[in-house]
C-alpha cells in the first residue's frame, strides 16, 4: 500500500529497540472510537461553509499528520512511526502530498513551463488532496485503519498563503478535508533544514525555493526567505489548528519517543482486534 | 485615455490578493447557457461584429486552459472523478484563463467574450450535489462580469438539437449520477434539473436572458442588441467604434 518517493531510510535498530515504548494494550472498547458529538448542524444559511477542520471525525480509524517546512526531517519520523507501528500489528495506510495521479500531468508541466501562479498552484494541490481524501484518506480510515499523511492541510494553508493568496479562500478550498487526530509540527530554523537539504541533494528545487514567488534570483537566498514566511505562518497554524510541535532539531531518535509518545496517546482506546477483522490474524509480534 | 466612463471592476470573493489593483479598461462578457444551446456559434458571429466596430476582442472558454484542458479530458476518460475533484479541476482551469487570459486582456483594453463563466460551476455543482456555498467560495477568485447574457432553453427544445448536433455525451446527459440506464431518460432528467438551476441563477445574478428558441440570426440580432445597449452605456457614447477602450488598443 505503501507509495514509492519516500525517503530511503532504513533503520536498522528494531521496534523493540531504545526508541521504543510500550504500546497502549489494545483494549477493545465495545463502542468502538468514542467522538463527541458534532457540533455542526446542517446549516443552510448563505455563509462561508463549516470547514470539518473543526469538529473531530466520526471514524474508527485514526488520521496522523506530519507537517514542517522542506528538509525539517518530517518523512524520516514518520517512516520510523511506519515501521513501529507495522511491527506492532497496526494496519497502516501511507499517503503523501501531491501523489495523486488525477494532476500529475498538470503540475509537471505547470512546473516545468512556469505556468503556474498562486491561484493554480493552490487549487492543483486541492485536486491532488482531494482525490486522495476520495480514495486514500476515508476509505481507510472508515475501515478502522491508521492513516499517515506526509504534508496535510496546513501545508497548502502555509504555503499558498506565503505565495500571495488569500487565507480565508485557501481554507475555504479545504473545508472538505477532516481534522486529524494528531498533527506532529516538526519545527526546525531554517539554516538548519538548508544544511540538511544541500547535503542530500546539492541543489534546492525551484518551487521548494520558492523562485516562483521571485523575492530572490538565488536559489539558496530565495529559499531562506520564502521558507521564513512559511515558518512564520505555521507558528501561527499551530495555536490556531492544535498541532503538535516538535523539536526538530533534537536527535533522531529523541524525536521518535516523543512522537510515539503522542501517538500512543490517541491509540488509547484503539480497538486493535476489530481493526484487524473479526477472525483476523492480528500479526502482532508480542 | 482615461475619460471612459467604464463601471469600476468587482472581484466575486476574496478576489487575487496577489495581484496587484490594475486599472481593468476592457470589458468582460458572459455567454452562459447549457450545453448545445449554440452558445459556440453565437460567439463565432459576435466577434466578427464587434471587430468590425472597432473593438479588440479576446474570447475564452470553459476548460480550454493550456494547464488542464488535458487532465479535465483525461479525468473524464477515466471516469475517477469526484464532485470535489470536478469541481476543483473547473476552478483550476478557470483560474489559470483568469490570469493568462482574461485580466491581461481586460486590462489591454479588450471586449473578452467568455465562453461559460462561474455560473456554470455553481449551477452543474448544485446538481451534482456538492455543497453550494463551497463552490461559491472556491470561485471567491473570479472577477464579476461586466454582462452575462443568458441563452435561455427549455429542454424540449433542446433535445433535438443535441441529438442533431454532436449527439448526447455520457457527461452532458449526466450519467454519472445515476438519474437512470437510459441515456435519453438521465439527459432528459439531468438538463432539467440544470435549467432550473440555471434560471435560479438568472434571477439572482441579474443574467440578461435571450431566447435561445429563435433562429440563429434572430438570436444573434438580439445579443447584438444587448451588447451593443451595454457598450454605449459604458463608454458614455452611442456610437461604439468611437469609445475609447477598444479602438486605441485595437490601432497599436
Amino acid at each position: 500500500m505503501r507509495e514509492k518517493n519516500r525517503p530511503a531510510i532504513e533503520t536498522a535498530g528494531s521496534p523493540g529497540g531504545a526508541a521504543a515504548l510500550e504500546l497502549p494494550a489494545a483494549v477493545p472498547s465495545p463502542n468502538g472510537h468514542v467522538t463527541p458529538p458534532s457540533a455542526a448542524p446542517k446549516s443552510a444559511a448563505r455563509t462561508a461553509p463549516k470547514s470539518l477542520l473543526e469538529t473531530p471525525h466520526p471514524y474508527r480509524g485514526r488520521l496522523i499528520c506530519v507537517e514542517g517546512i522542506d528538509g525539517s526531517g518530517k518523512s524520516t519520523q514518520l517512516l520510523l512511526l511506519e515501521r513501529w507501528l507495522r511491527a506492532h500489528g497496526y494496519p497502516v495506510h501511507f499517503t503523501e502530498w501531491n501523489s495523486s495521479r488525477l494532476v500529475r500531468h498538470s503540475m509537471q508541466r505547470g512546473k516545468k513551463k512556469n505556468l503556474l501562479t498562486p491561484t493554480t498552484f493552490s487549487l492543483l494541490h486541492a485536486v491532488d488532496f482531494a482525490d486522495r481524501l476520495t480514495y486514500q484518506i476515508l476509505p481507510p480510515l472508515k475501515a478502522g485503519m491508521i492513516v499517515l499523511a506526509d504534508r496535510y492541510v496546513y501545508t497548502a494553508f502555509a504555503r499558498d498563503v506565503a505565495r500571495g493568496v488569500h487565507p480565508e479562500w485557501v481554507r475555504a478550498v479545504y473545508s472538505p478535508a477532516l481534522r486529524p487526530d494528531l498533527t506532529l509540527y516538526f519545527r526546525v530554523p531554517i539554516d538548519i533544514s538548508l544544511e540538511r537539504l544541500l547535503s542530500g541533494r546539492a541543489k534546492l528545487k525551484y518551487h521548494e525555493a520558492g523562485m516562483d514567488v521571485g523575492l530572490s534570483t538565488d536559489p539558496v537566498e530565495s529559499f531562506r526567505m520564502f521558507q521564513s514566511r512559511v515558518l512564520e505562518i505555521y507558528d501561527q497554524l499551530t495555536t490556531e489548528f492544535g498541532m503538535r510541535p516538535i523539536d526538530a532539531t533534537a536527535e533522531i531518535p529523541d524525536q521518535q519517543r516523543v512522537v510515539r509518545s503522542m501517538v500512543q496517546e490517541i491509540l488509547r482506546d484503539y480497538d486493535l482486534k476489530r481493526a484487524n477483522g473479526k477472525n483476523g490474524v492480528t500479526s502482532q509480534p508480542r | 485615455m482615461a475619460s471612459h466612463r467604464s463601471r469600476a471592476k468587482t472581484w466575486y470573493g476574496h478576489g487575487l490578493p496577489h495581484i496587484a489593483k490594475k486599472r481593468l479598461p476592457g470589458h468582460l462578457i458572459a455567454i452562459e447557457g447549457t450545453d448545445g444551446v449554440g452558445r459556440s456559434a453565437q460567439i463565432e458571429l459576435l466577434r466578427p461584429w464587434l471587430e468590425l466596430e472597432g473593438y479588440a476582442v479576446s474570447n475564452t472558454g470553459w476548460t480550454r486552459s493550456p494547464l488542464l484542458s488535458e487532465t479535465i479530458n483525461e479525468a473524464k476518460a477515466g471516469h475517477q472523478l469526484t464532485v470535489t475533484t470536478f469541481s476543483l479541476l473547473y476552478a483550476a482551469d478557470f483560474a489559470d484563463r483568469l490570469e493568462h487570459e482574461i485580466l491581461p486582456a481586460l486590462q489591454a483594453g479588450f471586449i473578452v467574450i467568455a465562453d461559460r463563466y462561474m455560473y456554470t460551476a455553481f449551477a452543474r455543482n448544485s446538481v451534482m450535489g456538492a455543497d453550494p456555498d463551497w463552490t461559491r467560495e472556491v470561485f471567491g477568485m473570479a472577477l464579476v462580469p461586466d454582462l452575462v447574457l443568458y441563452l435561455d432553453i427549455d429542454v424540449e427544445s433542446l433535445i433535438p438539437r443535441v441529438i442533431m448536433g454532436k449527439g448526447m455525451d455520457y457527461w452532458e446527459s449526466g450519467m454519472h449520477l445515476a438519474l437512470g440506464t437510459d441515456l435519453f431518460d438521465s439527459f432528459e432528467r439531468y438538463q432539467s434539473r440544470l435549467l432550473d438551476e440555471y434560471r435560479r441563477l438568472s434571477s439572482e445574478f441579474g443574467f440578461i436572458s435571450v431566447d435561445a428558441r429563435l433562429p440563429i440570426e434572430e438570436l444573434q440580432a438580439e445579443l447584438r442588441k444587448h451588447l451593443a445597449e451595454y457598450l454605449s452605456g459604458a463608454s458614455g457614447k452611442p456610437r461604439p467604434d468611437s469609445g475609447d477602450n477598444g479602438a486605441s488598443t485595437h490601432k497599436e
